[in-house]
């Protein structure tokens, strides 16, 4: 019995120590340091237009459904990109839900790309990512695109390839993840074209 | 499967191999109560008078019992701790977005599921918790269960290594060795390293952005209370068109359906109560804000895997680079493999511990590239329809890790308790998913969960041990010391106790209705659902296949009693085995004693986990996974 008061009463401050040093001091040094180091970092990446207004973090996708911007991908986040409930479909290989879902997309996608009903579809396109809120497009998906930004925005296609370039995140030391073309950012700047 | 992809895997496993001796070292100096740290300087004072505010005597060790309960008796405290903070979350700082209390099932499970290193949620952070529910009530348990599983190892550790002793160590130096000299030094440097990449780390609330292209979507129409308004319509039924003469149409032979009024007996019409809709034009994303960084740096390097967001590490905020990624892919194995190094060392026997290495490398590799293998040859549905075949599975996958990094992460998760996510396991192929699920029930035993794997494992290297024996008919032997009845009841012990959990509350869960109506999907996907959350709740993982509904009472209270039970009645089992090998005598060395470092007893030790796993869950998962497999390759769908 007095072994177990003992252990009781050391489990208590050892909980609150801790919670002290773990949840206390430990996040607040990373607060300060992180924002000492990175500031824009370490406050979402938050990308402000010439009028101070937050139009969105560099590091989260948003939904572009119009032909004057680059699509982008299916998003299973709340209503679609929704910020506060990130999430999967999590609907599974044989679900009939996703098949009809992804043969719909695969239609639209032909008829406003232009591709022919024997054109591979970039998986991306057709797919809703992991996190809903997914950045990027493939490169390949932003290529069928190209066309038709250009021509709804009355630009060259060369320009709006190198634009796609230009906002296409490389894999990181070269060789680590894919490439991906950053949407929000490349619609953005598609909009500062005179 | 490219080429560059293979140049990762090499990377991976490279760094891997480099990280093992340096990490086994400085573990060895952690976990020696005595130890010199390079860190001394700085960590020794707050060591000193934390002693003193706990009030032991660091010099005193404990025998299994007294650690045990010490253990036990500390987790319940914690549990206790963090259901009583999410209870009352709504009352205190640190809550700009004004969340309210869990409900009691839902603290419970999470709770249970922190404090047992599991991490299941069955909420989304970014939508449930507060600031400080996520600082304190849950990331004290990432430290602490991180810090309890490998001073458990190490004590066993110490049982294997020590002869004819009384005592394994002392609990509350252990753990408060791990948490100041290994997990906080190393947590804090990875933390900046992640916010480099971009992940967030402050204190404000939600920030909004104004979008660019507004959009509009279908809601249900409140009113002035906030309730959903209805309204009472006929319920619609199909039934056969019928011509002039009340004969049925008929169109190739069936029968043309058309929409009709329900009625009753008496001829009236049936009616029902839906929600009206309204549309309503999104102008805005709020974007998620928080101390997010020093929350993911111990989930990762603690194996917790408790996400910060509900998407975890796929959302952009939570792993924002290829490079973060691959970081965090490492930072689960990192503590684990320097464990091996740990075993080797302490018995004297570094040709041990490089054999179980080995053992958990291979398992590690087939898994890994199986998995991979399965993701990047995709789903034949979705090809036939038009999906580029080169692109793979792409279904709850980020376009930055494309398939060969969300497949890597998935068995890297699963192979450690880990739990973490970068794609959505539960849009994976057939193959591709029963990786994951097969991982957690070998026991989480390939690196695994910090210290948990390692234990894991050694249970295995009893049970291979005996198996030697018997083949060669000699008393069985592990370093020197005679394995008897009572070892390896306990090692059965330990192994029974999970199978039990995981099968036992999968069978009941998929024949009520409760277990049914969470279900995101049917066919054999649905029992895949129900298998894998009772897995990884049991494995103590905290991975799903994530479209299950698991917060509602049964869930919620049946998933965290497996978490406690997937803890706690397989360590007791396995610090008594501690407890007993410390006791005994090591008989000399002869020409006879099986050899636990080489190939062979690799070798042997693979096959006995395969063989222990294979035995235990082939039959579920041929109803699950397996079956799904040849019914995506027909076409069928659900």
């Amino acid at each position: 019995m007095k072994a177990i008061l003992h252990d009781l009463r050391v489990s208590f401050l050892a909980t609150l120590v801790l919670a002290l040093v773990c949840c206390g001091l430990y996040p607040l040094v990373v607060f300060g340091a992180a924002q000492l180091l990175f500031p824009a970092k370490a406050n979402g990446s938050l990308i402000t237009d010439a009028a101070g207004v937050t139009r969105g973090s560099a590091l989260l996708g948003q939904l572009f459904t119009g032909d004057k911007y680059f699509n982008s991908r299916p998003s299973a986040a709340g209503n679609g990109y929704d910020g506060t409930s990130s999430g999967g479909s999590n609907l599974g290989p044989t679900s009939q839900k996703l098949a009809d879902s992804i043969k719909d997309r695969i239609a639209d996608y032909r008829k406003r790309n232009g591709l022919k009903d024997t054109d591979a579809v970039p998986a991306d396109a057709v797919t809703a990512s992991g996190s809903g809120l997914d950045p990027h497009i493939s490169p390949a998906n932003a290529a069928w695109q190209i066309a038709r930004v250009a021509k709804a925005r009355n630009l060259k296609e060369e320009q709006v390839r190198e634009m796609v370039r230009q906002y296409t995140d490389a894999p990181n030391l070269g060789f680590l993840g894919d490439p991906g073309v950053n949407v929000l950012r490349l619609n953005l700047a598609l909009d500062q074209v005179k | 499967m490219r080429n560059i992809d293979w140049l990762q895997l090499t990377a991976f496993v490279g760094i891997l191999l480099l990280l093992t001796k340096p990490m086994g070292l400085y573990l060895g100096q952690v976990l020696d109560a005595k130890g010199k740290t390079w860190l001394d300087w700085l960590i020794r004072p707050g060591e000193r008078l934390t002693y003193r505010v706990l009030g032991i005597n660091p010099a005193e060790e404990q025998n299994w019992q007294r650690y045990t309960l010490a253990m036990l008796w500390f987790s319940l405290v914690g549990m206790i701790f963090s259901y009583v903070i999410l209870r009352v979350q709504q009352w205190l700082p640190l809550n700009p977005q004004k969340f309210g209390a869990l409900t009691p099932h839902l603290a419970f499970n999470t709770a249970a599921s922190f404090t047992t290193n599991t991490n299941w949620q069955s909420y989304g952070g970014e939508s449930t918790m507060s600031y400080l529910s996520q600082m304190v009530a849950l990331t004290i348990h990432n430290f602490t269960s991180a810090a309890v599983g490998i001073a458990l190892a190490a004590a066993l550790v110490r049982g294997i290594a020590r002869h004819t002793a009384k005592t394994i160590g002392n609990f509350w130096v252990d753990l408060v060795r791990v948490t100041y000299y290994l997990l906080l030094p190393l947590c804090f440097i990875y933390a900046l390293v992640l916010v480099s990449q971009g992940m967030i780390q402050n204190f404000q609330p939600n920030a909004t952005a104004k979008l660019t292209e507004t959009y509009t979507v279908q809601v249900a129409k409140v009113d002035d209370k906030g309730q959903p308004v209805t309204t009472n319509v006929p319920v619609m039924i199909q039934v056969p068109k019928l011509d002039d003469q009340k004969q049925a149409v008929l169109s190739n032979g069936a029968p043309v359906l058309v929409d009709a009024p329900k009625l009753d007996e008496k001829g009236q019409p049936v009616m029902t109560n839906i929600t009206v809709m309204v549309d309503q034009t999104i102008t805005e994303q709020s974007i998620p804000e928080g101390p997010m960084a020093s929350q993911v740096a111990i989930k990762m390097l603690g194996t917790n895997g408790g996400g910060y967001t509900n998407a975890n590490a796929a959302h952009p905020f939570e792993n924002p680079t290829p490079l973060a990624n691959f970081l965090q892919m490492l930072s689960i194995f990192a503590i684990p493999t320097g464990l091996t190094y740990y075993l080797g060392r302490m018995t004297k026997n570094q040709g041990h511990g490089w054999a179980v290495w080995g053992a958990m490398f291979a398992l590690f590799l087939v898994a890994a590239l199986v998995c991979w293998w399965a993701e990047a040859a995709g789903n034949p549905i979705h090809q036939k329809m038009g999906i580029a075949v080169a692109d793979g599975n792409f279904e709850g996958k980020e376009v930055r890790f494309g398939i060969f990094n969300s497949a890597l992460f998935a068995t890297v998760t699963t192979d450690a308790s880990c739990g973490a996510v970068n794609s959505m396991h539960d849009s994976f192929t057939g193959l591709g998913g029963l990786i994951p699920m097969l991982n957690i029930q070998l026991g989480e035993l390939v690196f695994g969960g910090v210290g948990a794997g390692l234990y894991g494992m050694l249970v295995f290297v009893i049970l291979a041990v005996f198996i030697a024996g018997l083949m060669v008919g000699r008393t069985p032997e592990y370093l020197g010391k005679k394995i008897g009845a009572y070892e390896v009841k306990a090692c059965l012990l330990s192994m029974l106790v999970l199978a039990l959990s995981i099968l036992g509350f999968t069978a009941w869960a998929a024949v009520t209705d409760w277990g049914k109506a969470g279900l995101n999907n049917s066919g054999p996907h649905g029992l895949s659902e129900i298998l894998y959350a009772f897995t990884s709740c049991t494995g103590n993982n905290g991975s799903a296949f994530a479209g299950l509904t698991a917060n509602e009472p049964w869930y919620n209270t049946t998933l965290g009693l497996a978490t406690l039970i997937g803890r706690f009645l397989m360590i007791v089992p396995i610090m008594a085995l501690a407890g007993s090998l410390a006791g005994k005598k090591i008989s000399p060395q002869s020409v006879g004693t099986f050899p636990v470092s080489g190939p062979t007893f690799t070798i042997l030790l693979i096959g006995t986990v395969l063989l222990v796993g294979a035995l235990t869950y082939l039959p579920a998962l041929a109803l699950g996974p397996v079956v799904e497999h040849f019914l995506t390759a027909q076409g069928k769908l659900f």
